[in-house]
This record gives structure tokens, C-alpha cells and sequence, in this order.
């Protein structure tokens, strides 16, 4: 589904990603380990162009998304993304910030279908019955969008357990809850792929469990997760894919029993023998 | 202080028989246009100026905007408000060619005045705001506008309130200049009834008063908007 080819990334005279090459096959469960300042992060950020690569292509859905030319938040729809510091819209109630970018994004495709068909209806008016365009269909109207997508966010959020949190602002949320509610936002878009940046790191240690949890019963569900982190355990239980990323390459690439029992790199090694003590 | 109950009575004479009260509330009314209309122009052009200012800029486009917004807060912050007034009623107008109002002039005046000034001021506010919120918005799809006008820009307005408060005072006080061009302003209306009465100290003072309540008047409405907009600050 996602294939990366070469990716390079410069800040001014520091190369930070030197060449990283992966194919993510639907359903894949890619955790990303190593040391702090290694890429592996701005590796993450490069996958949905939050930060521009320099070099190299990531094809997503048949399209090279690493080109500076192509609508980048028509492919962002489809690849959600969770952050170290959930990024909760501060000014808009739980309920609000789940169903903000469906509703919009909805509503600007209603509102260019309408406009397109103004536009074909007024060419048909000049064209000969043979001649005339069909106009595109639209189904839906503003108020059923927010309809559903309300209906949607409630049950994502019954899902969590936080239904009743529907109408609180974030700052009342407790960084577990935070979280949980970051990772069902980005799934009210039904995305195709879900980018975990250190989902955990800025978290109470007796919160970490219940968003690892959340992030299990996703990848039980089959969605396709590609996660940053320092939770070794999870990556041993949830992944099929461990990464180990130094100095901004692949360094080890190998399904988690053998990442962790069998590590071939010497870097992979001393960096594990530091991390599971 | 028989003197001054004299000069009292001299002012009510002028005030009331006299329909002094009707220009001070023509006045009062053009105060109060040129002021809000200037600031509601002010805070439309100052967003605009300020979304450009922090667009990224490795394309040209932006770049080009942003040498635009720059020498534009550089004319108007560097220039004095009557100056620019005067400019614009006896340079400007005659070469376009364009007919105005002095009170039409002054609005316009105040509110591209006022956008250098609020510019600045939402600039501070939007870098205020985490960058989180602005990569949330882009990674769910959303495009940098959208974001700004959902996300950023709302915070950043709550933000910076209490300045943008600050600027509609200096605003209304400011406003005392429009006589320049001949807008009849409060000033104009108590310079009228000192004069009609050659008695100047008690209308000043009254003037002075006016002002004084206007502002607090403001103040007032000010914190009420700040305490409603703090909402989700709120931990319970």
C-alpha cells in the first residue's frame, strides 16, 4: 500500500534520513524503534509530507506523494495520524474535534460536486440534447454530513467508553483520555493507514496501558499501523514488522522474534541490551 | 466658585436650549462609526496581513505577499494617523479623482491604520498558538486555510483580547483628530457649544467625561467577551 523508495530528508546541512527503502502491505503493524536524534520520528513525519522530503518517493495509493505538485491533504485523508502530545483542538468540545474534518471535508466535496454541476448545467443549456453532460449525483445535503458524522462520533466514542464526555472541552481530559480520543479522531476519517508518533511518551506511566490497549484492539481489527515508540513489550506482541532505525537508515528490519532474539546489527544490539534490561 | 456655577449654567443654556445635545450626539455617533467600523476593517485586514506573514515561505508567492504586508506596516505604523488623514483627504482623493465624506475618509483611514497596528498583534497571537494544532488540522486533511480559520485563528483571537481591547480604546480616542478632514466628531460638537457660549472649560470637561465612560463602557464589554471565549479553559 505504501511504498517507500529512497526517501531522503535534509534540514539545511544535516542529513537526517539517508535513503530509507519499505514497502506496508495492507494490515501490516510496523514499529519503529531507535535511539533519540536516529530519524526515526522524522521518518514518521515524511510518510504524510508533514515534513517535505528531499529526496527519494513514497508511492501511497499508486500516487508519489513525495511530489511537491500532487493535492497532499486529498492523500491525508487516508492516512490519519497520532501525536506525542495528542494535538487535541483546544477549542472545540471532544464531540466537536471528532467530527470537525469529516464534516468539512464532506461539505467541501458537496459543495464542488454543486458547483461543477451549476456549471455542467449551464453548458447543457448550449449543447445539443445529444451533446448534454450528466450532472454528478448528490445525495446528500449539509445536515444529514453532520448527522452522520455525529452518529459517527458517538459511537467511536461509546467505543472508548468517553460517551459522556461528548461535550467537554480537552482541557478537562486526563492524557489517557486525550490520547484515546486523538487515535478515534483520526479514525473518524477512515483512514487507510494510522501514523503513531510516540504515542505514549507524554503520558502518566499508569496511562500508557489503556491507549496501548486501544492501539491492539486496532490492530486486531486489521488496520494498517506504522508506530514510533519506546514500548518494547508492545512491539513485541503487536508487531509483524520491527524496524530499527540509526543515523537515519534501516538498520534492521525483521518480525519481533527475531528482532529481539536474534539481532544480527551490533548497533541493534548494544541499543537493546541499553533498552531491555 | 460662583464663577463656575456661572460658567455651568453658560454650558446648560448652550447644551440644551441652545440643541447643543443634538451635535454632541451627531458626534458621539461619528465617534463611535469611525471607531468601530475602523477597527472591525482593522481586524479583517490586520488576520489577512498576519495569515500571510506566517505562511511558509519556501514558495514565491508568499514571499512576494510577505515584502507586500511588510512595507505596508512599515508605511502605516510609521506614519502619524493625521498625516496619513490628511494625505488621503488632500493628496489621494483629488488625484483619483473619487468623492468622500469626511467621515467616510476617516473610517477608511482608521481602519487600514488600525490593520498595520492589529496585524502585529495577531501575529503574536497565532505564533502563540501550539503548532501541534495546526499539524493536527493538516494531518487530518485539512488545508492550511481551513485549519487557520477553524483551529488557529479562534484561539489565537482569545488570545490576544485583551490587546485587541487596548487597540479599540487607542482607537476611540484617536478618533478626536477626524476634525482635520471635517468630520464632526465629539470634539467638533463641544468645540461648537464653547464657542457659541465663549465658555470652553466645563464643555472640555464634560468632553473628557464622555470619553472616560466610553472607555469604560468598553472595558467592561471587553471582559465579559474574554470571560465567555474562556469556556474551554475551564476544568470541571
Amino acid at each position: 500500500m505504501i511504498d517507500v523508495i529512497n526517501l531522503e530528508k535534509r534540514f539545511g546541512d544535516n542529513q537526517v534520513l539517508r535513503g530509507i527503502s519499505i514497502t506496508i502491505e495492507k494490515g501490516d503493524i510496523i514499529v519503529v524503534v531507535g535511539p533519540s536524534g536516529s530519524g526515526k520520528s522524522t521518518f514518521l513525519r515524511c510518510l504524510n509530507c508533514m515534513e517535505d522530503p528531499t529526496g527519494g518517493q513514497i508511492i501511497f495509493n499508486g500516487a508519489d506523494i513525495a511530489d511537491m505538485k500532487v493535492d497532499i491533504n486529498i492523500h491525508r485523508r487516508h492516512m490519519g495520524m497520532v501525536f506525542q502530545h495528542f494535538n487535541l483542538f483546544n477549542n472545540k468540545t471532544v464531540i466537536q474535534n471528532i467530527m470537525l474534518a469529516p464534516v468539512l471535508v464532506q461539505c467541501q466535496d458537496l459543495r464542488k460536486a454543486k458547483q461543477k454541476n451549476a456549471v455542467t448545467r449551464l453548458a447543457n443549456l448550449f449543447r445539443s440534447s445529444s451533446a448534454r453532460k450528466e450532472l454528478i449525483p448528490v445525495q446528500t445535503t449539509k445536515a444529514k454530513i453532520k448527522e452522520e458524522a455525529r452518529a459517527q462520533a458517538l459511537s467511536l466514542l461509546k467505543r472508548i467508553g468517553l460517551e459522556d464526555k461528548a461535550d467537554v472541552y480537552p482541557s478537562t481530559l486526563s492524557g489517557g483520555q486525550k490520547q484515546r480520543v486523538a487515535i478515534i479522531r483520526s479514525l473518524a476519517m477512515n483512514p487507510d493507514v494510522i501514523l503513531f508518533d510516540e504515542p505514549t511518551s507524554a503520558l502518566d506511566p499508569e496511562m500508557v496501558g489503556e491507549v496501548l490497549d486501544l492501539m491492539k484492539v486496532l490492530a486486531k481489527e486489521g488496520m494498517t499501523m506504522i508506530i514510533v515508540t519506546h514500548e518494547m513489550g508492545f512491539a513485541k506482541e503487536v508487531a509483524n514488522k520491527v524496524l530499527f532505525i540509526d543515523d537515519g537508515m534501516i538498520l534492521e528490519s525483521a518480525p519481533p522474534e527475531e528482532f529481539f532474539g536474534a539481532p544480527k546489527n551490533p548497533r541493534l544490539r548494544e541499543f537493546l541490551s541499553k533498552v531491555l534490561v | 466658585m460662583g464663577n463656575f456655577s456661572q460658567k455651568v449654567d453658560k454650558f446648560i443654556e448652550s447644551f440644551i436650549t441652545q440643541n447643543g445635545y443634538v451635535r454632541v450626539l451627531e458626534g458621539l455617533q461619528n465617534t463611535l462609526l469611525i471607531a468601530i467600523t475602523g477597527l472591525l476593517i482593522g481586524i479583517l485586514i490586520g488576520t489577512l496581513i498576519a495569515t500571510v506573514r506566517v505562511l511558509p515561505k519556501y514558495k514565491r508567492l508568499p514571499r512576494i505577499l510577505n515584502g507586500f504586508c511588510s512595507f505596508y506596516v512599515a508605511l502605516f505604523r510609521g506614519t502619524p494617523i493625521v498625516v496619513q488623514l490628511l494625505v488621503f483627504y488632500y493628496v489621494l482623493l483629488p488625484m483619483l479623482g473619487g468623492r468622500m465624506t469626511g467621515v467616510q475618509v476617516s473610517v477608511l483611514v482608521f481602519g487600514l491604520n488600525s490593520g498595520a497596528y492589529i496585524s502585529e498583534i495577531m501575529r503574536s497571537g497565532i505564533l502563540s498558538v501550539d503548532h501541534g494544532q495546526m499539524e493536527a488540522g493538516r494531518a487530518l486533511g485539512l488545508s492550511f486555510a481551513t485549519t487557520m480559520r477553524q483551529i488557529v485563528i479562534p484561539q489565537a483571537v482569545k488570545n490576544i483580547l485583551p490587546t485587541l481591547g487596548n487597540e479599540f480604546i487607542a482607537l476611540i480616542k484617536e478618533t478626536s483628530v477626524v476634525s482635520f478632514v471635517g468630520a464632526a466628531d465629539l470634539y467638533v460638537a463641544f468645540n461648537y457649544i464653547g464657542s457659541n457660549s465663549y465658555e470652553f472649560m466645563v464643555p472640555y470637561l464634560v468632553m473628557a467625561v464622555i470619553y472616560i465612560l466610553l472607555v469604560l463602557i468598553i472595558s467592561a464589554g471587553i471582559k465579559m467577551m474574554e470571560r465567555s471565549l474562556r469556556r474551554s479553559d475551564r476544568r470541571h
